[in-house]
């Protein structure tokens, strides 16, 4: 017993400790990083770094805003007309349930890849620059609607019979019953698709290339870019390190990563009973 | 199903299962308004692309278009298959997502079957939202603090190896420790959520069937090997279908992010889908790109049919796909 606890708490540990650095370097102080190298431990307790990052406000808001628009409108709308779909192909008196099953499977299957995609979505629909380009790639994805179907097949019969008898049209059905009933599974996708969408850089990298679009992810990533470009330019040339003191620096970096990341993960331990549970559903039963 | 022996209302419970008959009847239409948004997207966004591979035979041009650009025949093939990295960059994804497969289960399973043990359900809580807690990281973020460990300058690793008497690694220059550390972050990041699969599959497991193993005599050891792992199997085996059938597809984000796109890695760290990535972005070679990408969804399809029929035939009807 021991041993069990022993392993998973090493492990535990393992998952654990990388955040606890982040956020004890951004609230060190800049030059005690600079003279002992990062620590898991806060040197110089100060929270500097973040009104250093909140000084230059203007690009992190905006990458805020993007993200926080992205995410709410995908979040939203997959999660409603994924759950529409899954009602239907959970009801065996629809007709044709079959073929659009296997119509919403067959991409887990065999996929058009990046190529034809790219073109796509950048020709024929002209999504260059566009907040649709982030939010159609996550809008419809097979494994959410197999997952919401499998919590809406639990639903007994009856309880949909009874209401059509009482003249309720298939929609009101959905809305009024299914949902209220299903509403643990939903949270369940509607959790896993905004962290789809919150942490989607790679969308970004294809299709976005004004900067005041860019969601966080693909920002800070793009930070680390230009950081990393500007110390390869240092080092060759031979200089100091002056030039490197215009960026964000190193605690005002992990200050943005706490940024970044800390809504998830703050957001989580809430939902985590419909997220172990949806986890759990989709994998026996989708 | 409707039983006749139930006495109906006024008959119009019958009445309704006369009339949900049709295909376009009164329900069915209305389940196609239900179902018509998320068929609508999953067409244009999954299946007008299938139609694009066309652009694997022809010389793309953006400018006039797929269907005025010229064909080629498998003169992208060519290209591709003559180019020196091809056989690097599939050496890379085979190999690297074969040892994500293993690791991965292994550990997964055997967390699964140490949380198992633990009787506590705050102690389960626990380790469940502490092992999820990299799931919830982004690639970007999850390179970011690699970088934070491993940087020249600032970074916690080189200071650890010099107290031990090792020499400082050049990490973001040196492809030979790569591999090892992507398959520990792999396992970091994707552990929880696999162990949570697992974990929910043992919760399934008759208790009685430890009980009378117990009586029988039988130790954990014993336990683990005749009931607890031949109980995973269905599990793991449509688990395993489904990496098989992606094994074709590296997760790029993964070796884009960690490694800081440093170019001196490639050789350890390069994968077809940075390949594919590079030859779209940067070289504008939409026909030399979009074959390989059918060279890889081609491979993909054909695994997954295989394995699934390997399953279906190994294991009965329980463990497969479809």
């Amino acid at each position: 017993m021991l041993l069990v606890h022993l392993i998973l708490g090493l492990f535990g540990i393992c998952c654990v400790v990388p955040l606890i650095m982040v956020i004890s370097i951004s609230f060190s102080s800049e030059s005690a990083i600079l003279s002992t190298g990062y620590r898991l431990l806060p040197v110089g307790l100060t929270a500097s770094a973040y009104s250093h990052i909140f000084d230059r406000a203007d690009q992190l808001i905006a990458a805020y805003r993007n993200s926080i628009i992205v995410t709410a409108v995908g979040t939203a709308l997959g999660t409603a007309i994924m759950a529409g779909a899954s009602y239907a192909l959970s009801r065996k008196e629809f007709r044709g349930s079959l073929v659009f099953t296997f119509l919403f499977m067959f991409p887990l299957l065999f996929s058009g890849g990046l190529v034809p995609t790219y073109i796509l979505m950048v020709r024929y629909l002209g999504l260059l620059d566009s907040y649709w380009a982030l939010i159609l790639p996550f809008l419809v994805n097979p494994w959410h609607v197999f997952l919401l179907r499998a919590y809406m097949q639990s639903i007994p019969q009856d309880v949909v019979e009874s209401a059509r008898i009482d003249g309720a049209y298939e929609a009101q059905i959905f809305t009024r019953i299914i949902v209220p009933m299903t509403s643990a599974g939903i949270a369940a996708v509607a959790l896993l698709l905004s962290l789809l969408y919150w942490n989607d850089w790679y969308n970004a990298l294809l299709y976005i290339n004004d900067a005041a679009l860019a969601p966080l992810q693909f920002w800070m990533m793009r930070v680390m870019t230009n950081i990393r470009f500007l110390l390869d330019v240092d080092t060759l040339v031979g200089g100091d390190v002056m030039m490197v003191e215009d960026l964000p620096n190193e605690t005002a970096r992990m200050a943005m990563v706490v940024l970044a990341a800390g809504p998830m993960l703050i957001v989580y331990p809430f939902f985590q009973r419909y997220f172990t549970k949806g986890i759990r559903v989709g994998s026996i039963k989708g | 199903m409707w039983d006749p022996l139930i006495p109906t209302d006024n008959g119009r419970v019958a009445e309704l299962r006369l009339r949900k008959r049709s295909f376009f009847g009164r329900h069915n239409i209305e389940f196609l308004l239900l179902i018509l948004p998320a068929l609508a997207v999953t067409i244009v966004y999954r299946y007008l692309p299938m139609g694009g591979l066309v652009i694997a035979f022809k010389d793309y041009r953006p400018g006039i278009g797929i269907a005025a650009s010229d064909w080629v025949g498998f003169q992208n093939f060519e290209f591709f298959f003559a180019s020196d990295q091809v056989w690097n960059v599939t050496r890379n994804t085979l190999l690297y997502n074969l040892a994500f497969i293993v690791t991965g289960t292994v550990t997964a399973i055997t967390f699964a079957i140490l949380l198992y043990e633990v009787s506590s359900r705050s102690a389960v809580k626990t380790y469940q939202t502490l092992f999820l807690l990299p799931y919830f990281l982004s690639w970007v973020v999850v390179g970011i603090i690699m970088y934070g460990f491993l940087n020249a300058r600032l970074g916690i690793a080189n200071p650890i190896i010099e107290r031990f008497g090792g020499t400082a690694v050049e990490w973001y220059a040196d492809p030979r420790p790569w591999p090892g550390l992507l398959l520990f972050t792999n396992v970091w990041k994707w552990s929880g959520y696999n162990m949570i699969i697992y974990y929910a599959a043992l919760m399934g497991i008759d208790p009685t069937l430890f009980e009378a193993a117990e009586i029988d005599g039988a130790g954990w050891f014993r336990k683990v090997f005749a009931i607890t792992i031949p109980m995973l199997m269905p599990v793991a085996v449509v688990m395993l279908i489904l990496s098989l059938g992606r094994i074709f597809f590296a997760d790029f984000g993964m070796f884009f992010q960690l490694t800081q796109q440093s170019p001196l890695l490639l050789e350890s760290t390069d994968v077809i889908n940075w390949f594919t990535y590079r030859a779209l972005i940067e070289l504008r070679d939409y026909g030399m790109s979009s074959a390989i990408g059918l060279y890889q969804s081609v491979i993909g399809f054909i695994l997954i049919i295989v394995t699934n029929w390997a399953a279906r035939r190994m294991s009965g009807n329980e463990s497969q796909l479809f």
